[in-house]
C-alpha cells in the first residue's frame, strides 16, 4: 500500500465507523485533492462531510476548530503546511489552548494534516517544515510518519484522539510503498521506533529524512559502521527514552532534519541527549540539517540546500573518528 | 599571553615529543630564544620564543602530545610571574576557598581534552587520564583510548607466570618512532591506493657514455649517477604526462601538481626518507645532480629541515647498489606513483638480430589506478625510456 493509500484508506475507515468524522479544506471535493488523497470522496459522503472551502485558511481552520469543541472530529487539509500559516493565530491561540483554559472542559479533537517539507522545485514559500514551529506550542500534537503503517496508525491515533494534532505528510513520501498491517490498530504518540539496529551509532530522524538515514546506514555497513536509526514518528511528545538507550549502546549520535539548522528539531533532541546521556558520550553530537537560507528554485541549488545520503554519511564518519 | 603549541612539521606529523626545555618554568625568555626541542617522526626541531615574556610549562620532558595542544604559556611582558609550578601542587592538598571548596586551577589549559565516556572509563578504573594519548579529533582521549590503555596496562596486573621457560620462544620489541611512522603510512597507501606495475627495460650505453664524457671534461664537477639520469628523465617524461603528477583529493576532485618535486627515497639507519628535488624538470643536469647529492647525503646525517621532505609529487626509488634486478615500491601518500629503478646490469640483448651486451636498467613504475590506466603508465615509461637512451635530450631541456 502506498503512503497516499494509507492516508486515504484511514479516513474512510474513520468517516465509516464515526459520523462525526468529517474533512475540510481546498479542492479537497470536486477536485480530489492537490495530491489525490480526497479523491472520490466527496461522492461517497455527500458535502456536508467533505466541505470544499474557499481560499482562507484562518477562516475553515477556525472554523474547524468551532466544530471540534462542539463535539465534531474535523480532519482538515492544508495543500502544503506553508498555508498554515495564515491560520497561526487560530491554531496557536486557540485550538492549542482552549482545553487549558477552560479546565478540560472544552477539548478540540482536530487534525490537521497536509504535506511538510520541501518537494521538486516548490521554492522558497512552499518548501517550509514547520515541525518546531509547532512542536514548540504546549497543547499541540505534532507527527509525522515516514512510511504507510505509521501514516496509517498515527492518522487512526490523531483522529481518535482528543487533542489539536499537527500531521506532517510529506510530498516526497506520498508514492513510497510499504508493508501495512491489517486490523484496527493504532500507532501511539510519543514512541519511536529503531527501524535498524546498529552498534557504532545512533541516527535520529523522521519523515523523509528517515529514508535518507537508512540509504547511508546500508552504505556505511559496507565499510564496516553499524548505525542504529530511529525513526521518532512524533515530534511532541518526543520519545527522548528510545534515543537516550540507543545512545547509551553507541555512545555517538547524528541527528538528521529537513529544515533549518537555528533552532531545529534536531537542536532540540541533541540537547536532551546531552541532558540525559552526558557521561555516555564518546563524541559531540553531529547535526545534519537544510542549509540557513529560503529554499532556492533552481533544481541544482535545491538539491544542496537540503541534506542527502553523502552528508549523512560524512556527518556519521565525523562522530566515529 | 601568547600559547605555544605543538607545531606540525610536515604533514603526516601527528604529535611530537618534547625532548627537553631550554628554558625553565617561570623563567623570562626573549622572542627568537630556544625555548624547547621536540622530536617529530623523522628530526629533531628547536622551538623558538614567539614573544618575550614569563614562560609557564605546561607539558613535562619525555611527554608525547598531539599537533596543535597548547604546550606551554608565554605571559605578557607586564604580567608577574605565574604561580609556582604544578608538582608543589600534586604533592600538597589542593588549595581550598573560603566555603571549603576546591577552588579551580587557575590555568584552563591544563584541562585534558577527553569525552565524556572516556572520563568516566578512566575514572572507574582509577586512570590518569594525562598518562593517555588521545587519538580522537583534536587529540581528544576518546573509548578506544582509554580501553587501549587499559589493554596495555593488563599485562602488568595478570599473575606472575609460572615459570621462564628455558629458552624464549619470541620475543616483543618496542617499535621505534620512526618505524612506526612508516608503517602508518605504507598501510595507509597500500590499503587506500590501487596499485598497479608496469616493467620496461632501458638501454644505458649512450647514457653511460654521457657520463663519462662529462667526467672527462669536467672533472670532479661534472660527476652525475644513474639516478640523477633517471631523475631528469622522470621530472622531463612528468611534463608531458600530467596525469602522473596528480593526486585525488576526493571522489570527485583531481588535484594537477604544476610543479614537479620528486621524492628520493633515501635508506638511513632509521628507516626510509624521502628528501624532495624540487622543480627537478627546470633543473640542468648538472643543478639537479648537485641538488641531489646534497639532499641525499643531509637525509643521511639528519641535516635538513623538515620543509625538505614535503611537497613531492612523484618519487624514485633505487637499490643500484645492490645485486637486485628489478623490484616494485609502494606508493607514498598523496602521489601519483613511484619509479622503482634496479641495478644497471650488461646484459645480453637482441638488436637487429644479433645478441649484444649492453648495460640495461630495469624500470618498474607503480601509479594509482584511480588517476591513470595501463596505457598512461606504459606511455610514461616509454618517454622515461626514450629519454634515458637519448641522454642528450637531458641535456636540451
Amino acid at each position: 500500500m502506498t503512503y497516499r493509500e494509507a492516508i486515504r484508506s484511514t479516513l474512510v475507515e474513520e468517516m465509516d465507523r464515526d459520523p462525526t468524522v468529517l474533512l475540510l479544506g481546498e479542492d479537497i471535493g470536486i477536485y480530489g485533492g492537490t495530491f489525490r488523497i480526497t479523491e472520490g470522496l466527496l461522492s461517497r459522503y455527500g458535502p456536508r462531510r467533505v466541505v470544499d472551502t474557499p481560499i482562507s485558511e484562518l477562516g475553515f481552520i477556525g472554523a474547524a476548530i468551532g466544530m471540534a469543541m462542539l463535539g465534531l472530529r474535523p480532519v482538515v487539509e492544508v495543500m502544503t503546511w506553508n498555508f498554515s500559516l495564515p491560520a497561526a493565530d487560530q491554531i496557536l491561540q486557540n485550538a492549542a489552548k482552549v482545553r487549558y483554559f477552560t479546565g478540560g472542559q472544552v477539548r478540540a479533537p482536530l487534525v490537521i494534516r497536509g504535506p511538510n517539507g520541501a518537494g521538486v522545485q516548490l521554492s522558497a514559500q512552499h518548501s517550509q517544515s514547520l515541525e518546531s514551529f509547532y512542536g514548540h506550542f504546549p497543547g499541540l500534537k505534532v507527527v509525522a510518519p515516514a512510511t504507510p503503517a505509521d501514516a496509517k496508525g498515527l492518522l487512526r491515533a490523531a483522529i481518535r484522539g482528543e487533542d489539536p494534532v499537527i500531521f506532517l505528510e510529506h510530498a516526497a513520501l506520498y508514492g513510497i510503498k510499504g508493508e501495512v498491517p491489517d486490523g484496527d490498530y493504532t500507532v501511539p504518540f510519543g514512541r519511536a521506533a529503531v527501524v535498524r539496529p546498529g552498534r557504532h551509532v545512533t541516527v535520529v530522524s523522521y519523515s523523509r529524512m528517515l529514508h535518507l538515514a537508512l540509504s547511508a546506514a546500508q552504505r556505511l555497513s559496507g565499510e564496516g559502521i553499524e548505525c542504529e536509526v530511529i525513526d521518532l514518528r512524533s515530534l511532541r511528545p518526543l520519545d527522548m527514552e528510545t534515543v537516550a538507550a540507543s545512545v547509551r549502546r553507541t555512545h555517538r549520535a547524528v541527528v538528521v532534519q529537513e529544515q533549518w539548522r537555528l533552532y531545529g528539531a534536531a537542536a532540540e533532541i541533541s540537547a536532551q541527549i546531552y541532558e540525559r546521556c552526558f557521561d555516555d558520550l564518546d563524541a559531540p553530537v553531529e547535526r545534519v540539517t537544510g542549509e540557513d537560507v529560503p529554499a532556492p528554485y533552481a533544481r541544482n541549488l535545491e538539491l544542496r540546500a537540503f541534506p542527502d545520503e553523502e552528508k549523512i554519511v560524512e556527518a556519521v564518519r565525523r562522530v566515529i573518528a | 599571553m601568547a600559547e605555544v603549541i605543538m607545531p606540525k612539521m610536515g604533514d603526516a606529523m601527528v604529535t611530537g615529543k618534547i625532548l627537553a626545555w631550554r628554558k625553565k618554568h617561570g623563567e623570562r625568555v626573549t622572542k627568537g630564544e630556544p625555548l624547547l626541542e621536540i622530536e617529530t617522526d623523522k628530526v629533531n626541531v628547536e622551538v623558538e620564543a614567539e614573544q618575550s615574556g614569563v614562560l609557564h610549562i605546561l607539558a613535562r620532558e619525555g611527554e608525547v602530545v598531539p599537533v596543535g595542544q597548547v604546550i606551554a604559556y608565554i605571559n605578557g611582558p607586564e604580567t608577574a610571574a605565574p604561580p609556582p609550578p604544578a608538582e608543589t601542587e600534586s604533592a600538597g592538598a589542593p588549595p581550598v576557598g573560603p566555603e571549603g571548596k576546591p577552588v579551580p586551577h587557575p590555568e584552563e589549559a591544563e584541562r585534558i581534552k577527553a569525552s565524556p565516556l572516556a572520563r568516566r572509563l578512566a575514572s572507574q578504573h582509577g586512570i590518569d587520564l594525562t598518562k593517555i594519548r588521545g587519538t580522537g579529533p583534536g587529540g581528544r582521549i576518546v573509548e578506544r583510548d582509554v580501553q587501549a590503555y587499559l589493554a596495555q596496562l593488563r599485562p602488568a596486573e595478570a599473575p606472575p607466570r609460572p615459570a621462564p621457560a628455558p629458552e624464549a620462544e619470541y620475543e616483543d620489541l618496542a617499535l621505534p618512532r620512526m618505524r612506526q611512522a612508516i608503517a602508518r603510512t605504507v598501510v595507509q597507501s597500500k590499503q587506500t591506493i590501487p596499485h598497479f606495475y608496469v616493467t620496461a627495460e632501458a638501454d644505458l650505453s649512450r647514457a653511460l657514455e654521457l657520463r663519462k664524457q662529462l667526467e672527462e671534461a669536467l672533472g670532479e664537477e661534472g660527476r652525475i649517477t644513474v639516478n640523477d639520469l633517471v631523475l631528469k628523465a622522470t621530472a622531463l617524461a612528468l611534463r608531458k604526462h600530467p596525469e602522473l603528477r596528480s593526486q585525488i583529493v576526493d571522489e570527485r576532485t583531481l588535484r594537477r601538481f604544476h610543479r614537479i618535486h620528486l621524492g628520493i627515497m633515501v635508506a638511513t639507519p632509521d628507516g626510509l626518507v624521502a628528501p624532495v628535488l624540487r622543480d627537478a624538470d627546470r633543473l640542468s643536469l648538472l643543478q639537479l645532480a648537485r641538488e641531489a647529492r646534497r639532499l641525499i647525503e643531509g637525509a643521511r646525517n639528519k641535516r635538513l629541515r623538515q620543509e625538505e621532505y614535503t611537497g613531492a609529487v612523484f618519487s624514485i626509488s633505487n637499490l643500484g647498489m645492490y645485486e637486485v634486478t628489478s623490484f616494485v615500491a609502494i606508493i607514498p601518500p598523496q602521489q601519483a606513483g613511484i619509479l622503482a629503478v634496479g641495478r644497471a646490469q650488461e646484459r645480453p640483448v637482441v638488436r637487429e638480430g644479433r645478441v649484444e651486451v649492453r648495460p640495461v636498467v630495469s624500470l618498474t613504475v607503480s601509479a594509482d589506478h584511480r588517476i591513470t590506466d595501463g596505457v598512461g603508465a606504459a606511455e610514461f615509461l616509454m618517454e622515461v625510456k626514450r629519454l634515458l637512451e637519448n641522454p642528450i635530450l637531458l641535456l636540451m631541456a
